[in-house]
């Protein structure tokens, strides 16, 4: 690298290893980043690239082996000191506080003495000039996952860091965010920064990263120079073998299928001053198809997910209708009993409970569908038939792990979102609606999962895919539909819908008016 | 009208050390952690005050023995939940027993030996003054520190950078421990703050509520404190108002057992917990308000992990 300017590297790591009990997170690693370059970190899910970084960022210590900062062999004991040293983190896993509002977040995490409204003004400049809006007021636990992003982001920026590591960051932004983001990037490059990239989309890692080390089972198998790779051969090198392309064939006669998940006109009122009201949404999913929903994130969809889902009922039963029936005030199990399945966004708290096991997960949300299969007489749990579903799951999925039946939480976030989608699979529901269904997931992992989805609905199932994640939607639906505050547009077949007509969708254009402005244009 | 002062100032007497030993478990609990042992630090801190009043002859020494055992004594559940990861229920819990039952074999020589109170404040002039005088000027010395206490932890929790992170530690340990925060360093710092207040609350009760030892003196009065920090949905200044409440309707029942009026003493007694629950679930009907305000990592033992 030509800014690598009196031949030392920015950070040298050194043959660093980590493990837990039996598994071999991290083994022998050695990566180097130079002064103002951007290294991709590449890997499927449990490569070992989160224990890296933590490593890096000191919230793990490694077993053996060494890191040098400037030359100089460092020891990283805890955040703090990464900090010091000049590194910044932005997490996967998002390290906020929801009881306290944005600016006092980004607050927590500046050593200075200066006063939070100061901080408010201050990540308020900043944000709206990488093009990130943020109010600094509003509460986090109000706030979507991508609004959430953009406070790590921001608030890593504020420490004038050194190296940046960035876990997954656009996984959860619309393409004109990423943009945004790759513009903003390229700046701290140009201003000497370096910047270490964990992605798993394979183009913007080509896009705007000048070197990459692959990691795979714990080991450094490749560096290489993506610019000179294309995607599949970068995707090779992750998983090993080829990565199978998803195939969706074509439907035909659609109009005649059974509608097995109605919305009529669903409204609900915003259960904070910070969420989105729902304006009469309409959308019947029929047997056989994959809907899609677009959108900015935090402009409704989770209100709609939980509305659909049961997690809040409607006063009106026939606003969502399951299989031809009212739905609206069922709860989540009632309406699992209809023959649905769900899975919300976030997969620690929602999907799963993160301190129970996986077998004990399957069975909070399958015991009233599966109830014969799992409990017995006078309701003792049947343990065994629930471990070998477990089991058959894990396989299905690959679901990769550490303990035979670990505990929620301990699995990566990939990894975890497989088995969680692959346990509603597992049922063969009749109606799946899934919320941003591979976020952070790998490449490999995601097409497995919307090969799945696409599958279910191929024999005879209603699936609703909300995501924010463009590529996956017009890879998966058969029509797609947009969420613009609150409202959902009319789903658009995908022979007619274009990345643009759905971009302008998103940012609120009217939808008569934008297709009518396409089209004579 | 001297009936009315006399009954404020009995009210104000009876409210301070449940809003002294509330105000300490609040900043405990919003860091996080959950000690059950408050009504033992209590005791703990009667018997210490009045021990050491009863062996110096001042009851200023007494006052600071008292804070300094229920700091020591809450030092020992620190030890146990944040750096040995117990389970705080459980060893909140055995500190409440261990208190009371270490109290009684501490306190056997002094049961009935006088006490001696902390005198009164005084300042020529203006104690005097009818009515108000008495009430703002002519009260125990640790009425004062109980309302600068709660002012105090106010601005400290809502207006200081330290507060604010006290606060992230409670909400999320984890997030707090990825930034780089010293989780425990925080908790025990909280722990033995709350110790401390709750061994001032019980110096409070041996040193001017009834300047005596007698065993069980606490009377419960740290399970109140307890649950006044959850229903005032650990809000400083409902801490206050709770206490008050409680205060005034333990007073004016007591009155009225006395004027004898025909309602069961059983039903009187309760008043104090009904209004007391009653009025801070009104107050904190505004759920949002209540998710901003609950730790919601309360309870849960932190183990880093390495």
């Amino acid at each position: 690298m030509s800014a690598n300017q009196d031949g030392t590297n920015l950070l040298e790591v050194r043959s660093l290893t980590k493990i837990f009990g039996t598994l071999t997170a991290c083994d022998h690693i050695d990566l180097d980043i130079a002064r103002g370059e951007i290294h991709a970190l590449l890997g499927e899910n449990g490569a070992g690239k989160s224990t890296l970084v933590k490593m890096l960022f000191g919230s793990l210590e490694p077993n053996s082996g060494e890191i040098f900062w400037n030359g100089q062999a460092v020891r990283i004991s805890n955040p703090g000191a990464a900090k010091k040293l000049g590194i910044g983190m932005v997490f996967q896993h998002f390290s906020l506080f929801e009881a306290l509002t944005a600016a006092e977040n980004i607050a927590l995490s500046l050593d200075d003495g200066s006063p939070i409204s100061s901080i408010a003004a201050k990540a308020r400049a900043l944000s709206f000039s990488y093009g990130l809006p943020l109010d600094p007021e509003s509460l986090v636990g109000d706030l979507s996952v991508g609004e959430r992003q953009r406070i790590e982001i921001i608030r890593c920026l504020l420490q004038t860091p050194q190296l940046i590591i960035l876990d997954e960051p656009t996984s959860v932004l619309t393409p004109q965010e990423a943009d945004k983001l790759f513009e903003t990037l390229e700046r701290l490059r140009s201003e000497g920064k370096s910047i270490l990239y964990i992605s798993h989309r394979l183009e913007e890692v080509k896009r705007i990263c000048d070197r990459a080390t692959v990691l795979r089972h714990g080991k450094v198998v490749g560096h290489c120079n993506p610019r000179e790779e294309t995607a599949s051969s970068l995707a090779r090198m992750m998983v090993g073998n080829e990565v199978q392309a998803v195939v969706r064939a074509p439907v035909e006669g659609i109009d005649k299928a059974p509608p097995l998940l109605e919305i009529r006109n669903l409204n609900r009122k915003p259960a904070t001053p910070f969420s989105i009201p729902l304006k009469g949404i309409n959308l019947n999913v029929r047997a056989g198809e994959v809907i899609g929903i677009a959108g900015v994130a935090g402009n409704g969809q989770g209100e709609f997910f939980e509305s659909v889902s049961g997690e809040v009922l409607q006063q009106n039963a026939a606003s969502v209708r399951i299989r031809g029936k009212d739905a609206g005030g069922l709860s989540i199990t009632g309406r699992r009993l209809l023959g649905a399945a769900f899975v919300p966004e976030e997969r620690l708290g929602h999907g799963a409970a993160p301190r129970m096991k996986l077998s004990e997960n399957l069975l909070l949300s399958r015991h009233a569908t599966d109830g014969k299969a799992f409990v017995g007489s006078g309701g003792m749990v049947k343990s065994g038939a629930i471990q070998a579903a477990s089991q058959r799951i894990i396989e299905a999925m690959d679901v990769r792990k550490s303990a035979p039946d670990p505990e929620a939480a301990a699995l990566s976030g990939g990894n975890l979102q497989k088995f969680i989608v692959g346990r509603e699979l597992d049922r063969r529901p009749s109606v799946m609606v899934v919320n941003q269904p591979t976020w952070g997931v790998d490449a490999g992992a995601a097409a497995h999962i919307r090969q799945a989805l696409i599958e279910l609905s191929r024999s005879g199932s209603a699936v609703l895919v909300i995501s924010q994640d463009l590529d996956e939607l017009f890879e998966i639906s058969d029509a797609i539909a947009v969420m613009h505050n609150g409202e959902l547009s009319k789903p658009m077949p995908i022979a007619e819908a274009t990345f643009e007509k759905v971009g302008l969708l998103m940012g609120g254009a009217e939808p008569g008016h934008a297709e009518h402005s396409l089209e004579t244009a | 009208m001297d009936i009315t002062v006399n009954i404020l100032l009995t009210i104000a007497t009876a409210a301070t050390p449940l809003l002294i030993a509330a105000i300490g478990e609040l900043v405990v609990e919003r860091s996080g952690v959950l000690n059950l042992g408050v009504e033992g630090m209590m005791i703990m801190g009667a018997v210490g005050g009045f021990g050491a009043t009863y062996l110096t002859g001042s009851p200023w020494i007494g006052l600071l023995a008292a804070i300094a055992m229920g700091a020591v004594f809450s030092l020992l559940f620190a030890v146990m939940t944040l750096s040995l990861a117990t389970n705080q229920v459980a060893t909140g819990l055995s500190l409440t027993l261990l208190g009371l039952g270490l109290s009684g074999m501490m306190g056997t020589s002094f049961v009935g030996q006088p006490g001696e109170r902390l005198p009164n404040l005084y300042i020529p002039g203006l104690t005097e003054i009818p009515v108000v005088g008495r009430l703002l000027f002519g009260q125990d010395p640790i009425f004062y520190i109980s309302i600068a206490l709660t002012a105090a932890v106010m601005w400290f929790l809502f207006k200081t950078r330290t507060g604010l992170t006290l606060r992230s530690i409670g909400d999320s340990h984890t997030s707090a421990h990825a930034l780089g925060i010293k989780v425990i360093r925080y908790r025990y710092l909280a722990v033995i703050f709350g110790g401390a207040c709750a061994g001032l609350a019980g110096g409070h009760l041996s040193l001017v509520y009834t300047p005596q030892w007698v065993e069980n003196m606490s009377a419960g009065r740290g399970w109140i404190a307890l649950a006044l920090v959850v229903f005032a949905s650990w809000r400083p200044w409902r801490v206050l108002a709770g206490a008050y409440i409680f205060g005034a309707v333990w007073i004016g029942q007591l009155h009225a057992q006395a004027f004898g009026i025909p309602v069961p003493s059983q039903f009187l007694s309760s008043l104090p917990y009904l209004a007391t629950v009653v009025v801070l679930v009104l107050i904190s009907r505004n759920k949002r308000l209540t998710m901003m305000n609950t730790p919601a990592s309360l309870g849960q033992p932190f183990v880093p992990d390495r």
